[in-house]
C-alpha cells in the first residue's frame, strides 16, 4: 500500500507543517516515508511544494514520478494547477480557494477552477475563512489537512490528530487546540461533499 | 530526518569535534542541526559559523592537524572559495579525520551555476563519496572519517539538493568518543615547501590508485547479461529502481564512491552492448567512459541527449531514457503562471532600493553592481535596481574596475554577511586605488537568504570600513524606512558626488528574524 501526495502553496503558507504532521503519523504507524522539501531562495514568496511519499514497502525516489501522485493538497488554488502533470487521472485535489495574489499576471479564478476540475476530483473551499470562523486564523493549513484526511487512506484520522498534538505540543496547549479545531472543521466540510 | 541532518548526526556519532561552515543552500541545515544538538552542546563541539568557506576549511585542517575529527560544510560554489585550502589539504593530508561536505544544486534552485563538486575531488586527488539516500548519508560520513584517518587524506562528501532537502527515517549506530589531542607523527608533510610537496605528490598518486581499488568494496556490480547495462551514481540509483519492478534484469553498477574502478566498469561493459550512465550534475563519468577514441560499447547519457544535458535528474527523465512509456496523468494547465520569489513585505532592502532608484534616475550613466543575497531579488520587478550579480564579493571589485574604465556613478550593493565573507579585501583595494565608487552595505544584521544565521561583523561594520581606510565623513548610516526616503536620497546623492570611496550603511533588521525575536519576547 502506498500514497504519494504533493503539497503546494506559496512560501510561508505552512505546507511544511502539514507535511510534518502527516510524516509524524506515518512514522508512528511504521510506514516508510520520503519527504522532499524546498528550502532557500524560493521560500521568499515564491511557489513551494513538498513531495510526500508514504508506503508499506521501501521507497526509492525522493521525487514523485509523473502520474503516480494520488492527492494534491494545496494552500493556494493556482499552485495546485502547477502539479497536474504529476496527478493520476481522476486523482483528488484538496485546495484552499482563497487566492494569494503577489504577482501582477494572476489568472482569472474561473479559469483556474475550470482547469482544476478538468481531469481531477476537487474539493475547494476557503480554508482561511474556516480557520477564522474557528477562532484560529493561523490554522488554515490544518483546516485543509482535515478536509484531505479521508483521502489519505493509508493513515486514519486519529493518527493525524495525534500528529497535530505532538508536532505543535511545544507551542502550547492553546495552539494545539486551535489546530485540532480547524482540522475538525475542515474534516466536516469534506464530509458534506 | 533531512539528508543534511542524517549526515550531521552521523558525524556527531563518529566523534566529531568541530564543524566549520558558511551558510549556503542546500548545505545550511547540516551545521544548524549540530548547533541545535544537545549531544554537540554536551561535548562542546565547535559549531559557530565561519566568515567564509576558506577560513572554515583552514580551521578544520588545523583541527585535523591536532588529531581531532573535523568537518567542513558548504554549497558547491563554496568549493571555489576554499579551493586553495582544499586542494592543498590534499597534499598535506589529514591527521584527525577530515571530511569536506559539498552540497551541489543542479537545476540551480538557489544558485548561480550547476558545477559538480566531484571534479574537485578528482582535481585534488581526494576520495569522494556520494550517498544515494539518507541512511547512506548517515553511514557514509562515519566511514568517511575512518577512511580519512586510514589514508591520512581529506575525504569529500557530495550531496545534491534532493538528498540534502528530503526526509526519511534513519537508523542510528553506536556513538564514538572524540579523538584526544595528538600531534601528527609525520610533521614534515604539513610544510608544503616544493621539496616536500614533490615527495607528497608521488605518494598521493600512489594512494589515489589505492582509492580506486578500494571503491570496488563500496560500488556494487550486479544483474545478469543484457542488451543494455546501467551505471547509476548517487541518487540516480533511486530513480532507476523507482522505474523498474523488483531486481534489475540487466547489469548495473551502483556508484557511491570515487574514483570508480576501471576493472568494475570493464566488467559491466563485457556484460552488455550499450551502457547508460546516470549521474546527477555534470557528465563526469560519462565523459571519462567516452574518452577521445572509439569504444566498443555504445555510451548513452547526458552528452547524447538520452538524459537532459542540464538540470537535476528526475524519475521521469530516467523513465524516458529507459524507453518506457509515460503514465497517464491529468493534463497540464496553461493557466498557471510563474511565481518567482520576491523580497518580503516590510523588508529593509525594499526601502533601500526605492530610495536608490529615486537617486539613480537622475544619473542615466549610473551602474549598480550587486552581490549574492536576498537583495539580488532587487533585479526583479518592481525594482529592476541592479545590473550585476556574479559571486560573493564581486559587487565592490566590479564597481572598482568599471569606475576606472569610466563608469560614473559606479555603485556597489552588498549585504553585511557577504561583505565580511569576501567584500572587505575588495574595499581595501578600492581605498588603496582611490577608486571613485559608492559602496552601499544593506545591513539586515543577519545572513538572510539562508534563513537568518549570525552575521560575522554584527555591530562592527562601520569600524571595519574605518579601519580599512574609508574617511570617517564618508562612512554614512541610513535607516531604510519610507519616512526616511528624503534623507536616504540626500545621503546617497552626496556620496555619489564625492570623488573617492564612500560607504553608505543602510541598516534595519531582517523582517524575518525581527518577527522571530518578537515571538521569543
Amino acid at each position: 500500500m502506498k500514497k504519494d501526495i504533493i503539497l503546494s502553496g506559496v512560501g510561508g503558507q505552512g505546507i511544511l507543517s502539514i507535511a510534518t504532521v502527516i510524516g509524524w503519523a506515518a512514522i508512528k504507524n511504521r510506514l516508510y516515508l520520503k519527504q522532499a522539501e524546498v528550502h532557500g531562495m524560493s521560500q521568499r514568496g515564491g511557489d513551494v511544494q513538498s513531495n510526500l511519499r508514504l508506503s508499506s514497502d521501501p521507497i526509492f525516489s525522493d521525487l514523485i514520478p509523473k502520474g503516480e501522485c494520488e492527492l494534491i493538497i494545496s494552500m493556494e488554488p493556482m499552485e495546485a494547477l502547477r502539479y497536474l502533470p504529476y496527478l493520476k487521472k481522476g486523482g483528488w485535489i484538496i485546495t484552499n480557494s482563497a487566492p494569494f495574489v503577489n504577482i501582477p499576471s494572476y489568472p482569472e479564478i474561473s479559469a483556474i477552477d475550470a482547469d482544476l476540475k478538468k481531469d481531477a476530483n476537487v474539493i475547494s473551499f476557503d480554508s482561511d475563512q474556516i480557520a477564522k470562523d474557528c477562532g484560529a486564523p493561523r490554522s488554515s493549513n490544518m483546516a485543509l489537512l482535515g478536509a484531505a484526511a479521508r483521502y489519505i487512506e493509508i493513515l486514519d484520522v486519529e493518527a493525524l490528530k495525534e500528529g497535530i498534538r505532538n508536532v505543535f505540543a511545544r507551542k502550547g496547549e492553546k495552539i494545539v487546540e486551535d489546530n485540532i479545531k480547524a482540522f475538525e472543521a475542515g474534516f466536516e466540510i469534506a464530509a458534506k461533499r | 530526518m533531512l539528508g543534511d541532518e542524517a549526515l550531521a548526526l552521523g558525524a556527531l556519532h563518529a566523534g566529531l569535534s568541530g564543524v566549520y561552515a558558511y551558510p549556503g543552500t542546500p548545505s545550511t541545515e547540516i551545521t544548524e542541526y549540530i548547533q541545535a544538538s544537545p549531544l554537540a552542546r554536551d561535548r562542546k563541539v565547535h559549531c559557530q559559523w565561519s566568515c567564509n568557506e576558506k577560513t572554515a576549511m583552514e580551521a578544520a585542517l588545523g583541527a585535523s592537524y591536532a588529531g581531532k575529527r573535523a568537518m567542513v560544510c558548504m554549497k558547491h560554489v563554496g568549493m571555489n572559495v576554499c579551493a586553495d585550502a582544499f586542494v592543498n589539504s590534499g597534499v598535506t593530508g589529514a591527521s584527525g579525520g577530515l571530511v569536506v561536505v559539498a552540497c551541489d544544486d543542479p537545476s540551480m534552485h538557489s544558485s548561480q551555476n550547476e558545477q559538480d563538486s566531484r571534479f574537485y575531488a578528482e582535481f585534488a586527488m581526494v576520495p569522494c563519496l556520494e550517498p544515494s539516500n539518507q541512511q547512506e548519508a548517515y553511514d557514509m560520513v562515519r566511514f568517511a572519517f575512518d577512511y580519512s584517518e586510514m589514508y591520512h587524506t581529506p575525504v569529500l562528501m557530495r550531496l545534491t539538493t534532493r538528498m540534502a532537502h528530503s526526509r526519511a527515517v534513519v537508523k542510528t549506530g553506536e556513538m564514538r568518543d572524540e579523538n584526544p589531542l595528538r600531534f601528527p607523527e609525520d610533521q614534515k608533510r604539513w610544510v608544503l615547501l616544493p621539496a616536500v610537496a614533490r615527495v607528497r605528490n608521488e605518494q598521493i598518486i600512489k594512494q589515489y590508485a589505492q582509492y580506486e581499488e578500494d571503491s570496488e568494496k563500496g560500488n556494487v556490480l550486479s544483474g545478469p547479461k543484457a542488451e543494455m547495462g546501467v551505471i547509476a551514481c548517487g541518487i540516480g540509483w533511486n530513480y532507476l529502481m523507482e522505474n523498474i519492478e523488483g531486481e534489475p534484469s540487466f547489469p548495473t553498477l551502483k556508484v557511491t564512491r570515487y574514483p570508480v574502478s576501471k576493472k568494475q566498469v570493464r566488467e559491466l561493459a563485457s556484460m552488455c552492448k550499450t551502457i547508460l550512465v546516470v549521474e546527477e550534475g555534470q557528465p563526469l563519468l560519462e565523459k571519462a567512459l567516452r574518452g577521445y577514441l572509439p569504444v566498443y560499447n555504445e555510451i548513452k547519457g547526458r552528452l547524447d541527449g538520452t538524459l537532459p544535458r542540464t538540470g537535476e535528474l528526475t524519475p521521469d527523465a530516467l523513465r524516458k531514457a529507459l524507453g518506457m512509456d509515460d503514465k497517464e496523468t491529468c493534463s497540464k494547465s496553461e493557466v498557471a503562471v510563474p511565481r518567482p520569489p520576491a523580497l518580503c513585505m516590510g523588508c529593509g532592502h525594499r526601502d533601500f532600493y526605492t530610495a536608490l532608484n529615486m537617486v539613480v534616475k537622475d544619473y542615466p550613466t549610473a551602474r549598480v553592481f550587486s552581490d549574492i543575497g536576498c537583495y539580488t531579488l532587487g533585479y526583479l520587478a518592481p525594482f529592476h535596481a541592479i545590473n550585476s550579480c556574479v559571486d560573493m564579493g564581486a559587487s565592490i571589485t566590479m564597481a572598482i574596475g568599471a569606475s576606472e574604465s569610466g563608469v560614473h556613478p559606479s555603485i556597489a550593493v552588498i549585504g553585511d554577511s557577504t561583505f565580511t565573507h569576501s567584500g572587505m579585501t575588495g574595499l581595501l583595494d578600492a581605498v588603496n586605488m582611490g577608486a571613485n565608487i559608492t559602496v552601499c552595505i544593506s545591513d539586515n544584521l543577519t545572513t538572510g537568504m539562508t534563513g537568518g544565521q549570525d552575521s560575522a561583523a554584527f555591530g562592527r561594520i562601520e569600524n571595519i570600513c574605518l579601519g580599512i581606510g574609508v574617511p570617517k565623513e564618508h562612512v554614512r548610516l541610513i535607516i531604510p524606512l519610507p519616512k526616511n526616503y528624503e534623507e536616504m536620497q540626500k545621503v546617497i546623492r552626496e556620496e555619489i558626488e564625492y570623488r573617492g570611496v564612500s560607504v553608505v550603511v543602510c541598516r534595519r533588521e531582517c523582517i524575518q528574524t525581527a518577527k522571530r525575536h518578537l515571538k521569543k519576547q
